[in-house]
């Protein structure tokens, strides 16, 4: 190694620092202005009308989304109560079977689904519900269930392996069923973990598009019938944020600023929660 | 703990404790109902220990079950249009010649250079929170906000970059001297996937700086190292495969990644011949056309496409993966 001067050395020094500095704040810059530029736009559409009335035919002005407000909460909801039961005891599951064959296995397919594209999912799950029953709510809402599963299984066993396994072994110490240490002690104990888990899975799946555009559809009137068609937030801003018409973009932005406000709010409570109880995640 | 060693069908069931035989009937009766209901416990405690196994079975079967479905219904593409369907270049359904390569063009392209773009970026995070102030508020607040980063929604990141990042590429493209200043395409999908994809290499490389055992770090302090050549010379390549696996991650996200991509991109099938250019990615493709495919081969096209996107992620996430788990065992 060349030999430089002490001043030399500590010049470059303080110049990478700087540059790092540089561009580590340099991400927040587009983030900021994204959050700003969605809420300027969103913020002076919302009002009563907006949430409780559909969309206008292109000409008349005012309209709302209420129609994609109610799908989106059904649509997530249903996800939510078909993806949180299986994906509950699949963690448990691999956090009870830390060695073995299925466990393994079983693993291994949670982190593939985690990556798999929202959009392959969208086929896939359009070829084994919609081809057979037909465009329905509930077909989102399983593409849906999908995409959540491989989140919940990992932060429960994330959450269940740092648990001491004292706690177990006193239950089964007091002549504890398998199925009671479990739900009385090892799922209260891991609440606030397995709660925050959940509450990303949901925050990422309001916001998904991909696995909706091929189930779910869309439905320009209020509907509550999750056996038909149904518009979500996501898909309503994918639809009218390439319209000509303003009137159709305003309602994008409005509803870009409810889903971001929605999903932040989810991101701030789970980051209260793991405060709270000092959850690693 | 292992407890599935002691196997519950073991136990024979007997319907009365020894020691209540000549005791009142009430006693009898209790003790019967005693015995009865650490039985219903024991069974209950089987069905929920299958049932676990089942939850456990699912996912693999879930796995199994896209992939095969991705399979068989590609079959059909790959029967009729075999293996040059990867690098035919003409994509026209309505006279049913199908050749993906202007998809997987654009889909490296975008994916290649939105990392390249976001590289700095996420690596300086990385530094930053791992090594110069891995505490206090200004991190934390750092940190904040690459995770804010990962949970807007895409669809989101797509109408602002229709609606601001399309013009002011369009007026570059201007100034560049491009033949169609549009806004539109490849250059404007790889900006806002380089925006998307910076915390999963930021804050995987986070945690492992932060792993680099601080008797490396404090030996070539105590050689003199000024911060730079510490993290030049000693945490750099004490974690590279760790950054590595990170900007693995983050091409798997890049790769898979649909709406963003679908609204700015611009959606032609040609192939395209420079980053100004409009193009599609293997995930636009199936967002614009799969409701639209209306013949068995053309839906099939689409599925093979699905299929290759699939296996592409699903191997790049898998290396990434296998990076991570030796790297933190070490």
């Amino acid at each position: 190694m060349e030999i430089r001067s002490v001043k030399y050395r500590i010049g470059k020094n303080y110049g990478f620092k700087a540059l790092v500095m540089i561009f580590a704040f340099a991400c927040v810059i587009p983030l900021l202005f994204i959050l700003f530029f969605i809420v300027s736009k969103g913020i002076t559409q919302i009002n009563w009308h907006f949430l409780t009335k559909v969309p206008k035919p292109v000409g008349e002005p005012g309209g709302g989304i209420a129609n994609a407000l109610v799908g989106s909460i059904l649509i997530v909801v249903i996800a939510a109560v078909i993806a949180i039961p299986i994906g509950i005891l699949g963690g448990i599951y691999l956090s009870e079977n830390r060695k073995g064959r299925l466990p393994y296995w079983s693993r291994i397919c949670t982190d593939v689904l985690q990556g798999v594209p929202s959009i392959v999912i969208g086929i896939v799950a359009y070829f084994w519900i919609v081809k057979p029953f037909g465009f329905s709510a509930l077909s989102g809402s399983i593409a849906l269930a999908i995409m959540m599963l491989p989140i919940v299984v990992r932060s429960t066993e994330e959450t269940l392996k740092l648990l001491p396994s004292s706690l177990q072994e006193a239950g089964f110490a007091l002549g504890m069923p398998f199925h009671r240490v479990i739900f009385k002690i090892i799922i209260p104990v891991g609440t606030s973990g397995i709660l925050s888990g959940v509450m990303l899975a949901v925050a990422r799946i309001s916001g998904e598009t991909a696995p909706l555009l091929f189930t779910a559809l869309g439905n320009n009137y209020l509907s509550w019938n999750i056996f038909g068609t149904m518009h979500s937030l996501p898909k309503l801003i994918y639809d009218y944020s390439t319209s000509a018409y303003d009137e159709w973009k305003n309602l994008a932005w409005g509803a870009s600023f409810v889903l971001l406000l929605w999903v932040l709010l989810l991101n701030l409570l789970t980051k209260l929660i793991t405060r709270k109880w000092k959850v690693q995640l | 703990m292992d407890t599935s060693s002691v196997k519950n069908s073991a136990i024979t069931r007997s319907e009365l404790p020894l020691r209540v035989i000549n005791s009142t009937p009430e006693a009898i009766a209790k003790a019967k109902s005693r015995v009865r209901r650490s039985f219903r416990q024991i069974r209950t405690e089987t069905v929920f220990r299958q049932s676990l196994i089942i939850m456990g079975g699912f996912m693999v079967v879930l796995v199994l079950g896209i992939l095969l479905t991705l399979i068989v219904k590609s079959v059909p593409s790959i029967k009729s249009l075999g293996i040059k369907y990867l690098w035919s270049g003409t994509w026209d359904p309505v006279h049913d010649i199908y050749g993906a390569a202007p998809f997987l063009v654009g889909t490296l392209v975008t994916s290649f250079l939105a990392l390249i773009i976001s590289i700095p970026f996420s690596l300086a995070v990385a530094i930053f929170l791992g090594e110069y102030y891995p505490k206090g508020w200004l991190p934390n607040f750092l940190k904040n906000a690459v995770e804010l980063i990962a949970a807007v929604p895409s669809v989101i990141y797509g109408f602002w970059a229709v609606a601001v990042l399309v013009p002011i590429v369009r007026s570059l493209e201007t100034h560049l001297g491009a033949r169609q200043p549009i806004g539109n395409g490849i250059l404007a999908s790889s900006l806002i996937l380089a925006v998307m994809v910076i915390p999963y290499a930021a804050s995987l490389g986070r945690s492992m700086i932060q792993l680099t055992p601080s008797v490396l770090k404090e030996a070539a302090y105590g050689l003199g190292a000024t911060r730079w050549e510490v993290i030049r010379s000693v945490i750099l390549p004490y974690t590279k495969s760790g950054l590595f696996a990170g900007i693995l991650l983050s091409l798997g996200r890049a790769l898979g990644e649909t709406m963003a991509v679908t609204m700015v991109i611009g959606n032609t099938s040609k192939m395209p011949s420079s980053i100004f250019d409009l193009g599609n990615t293997m995930a636009s493709v199936i967002a614009n056309e799969f409701v639209e495919a209306d013949k068995p081969v053309y839906v099939s096209a689409l599925m093979e496409l699905g299929l290759v996107l699939f296996l592409v992620t699903v191997v790049i996430n898998m290396i990434g993966k296998k990076i991570i788990d030796r790297f933190t065992n070490d």
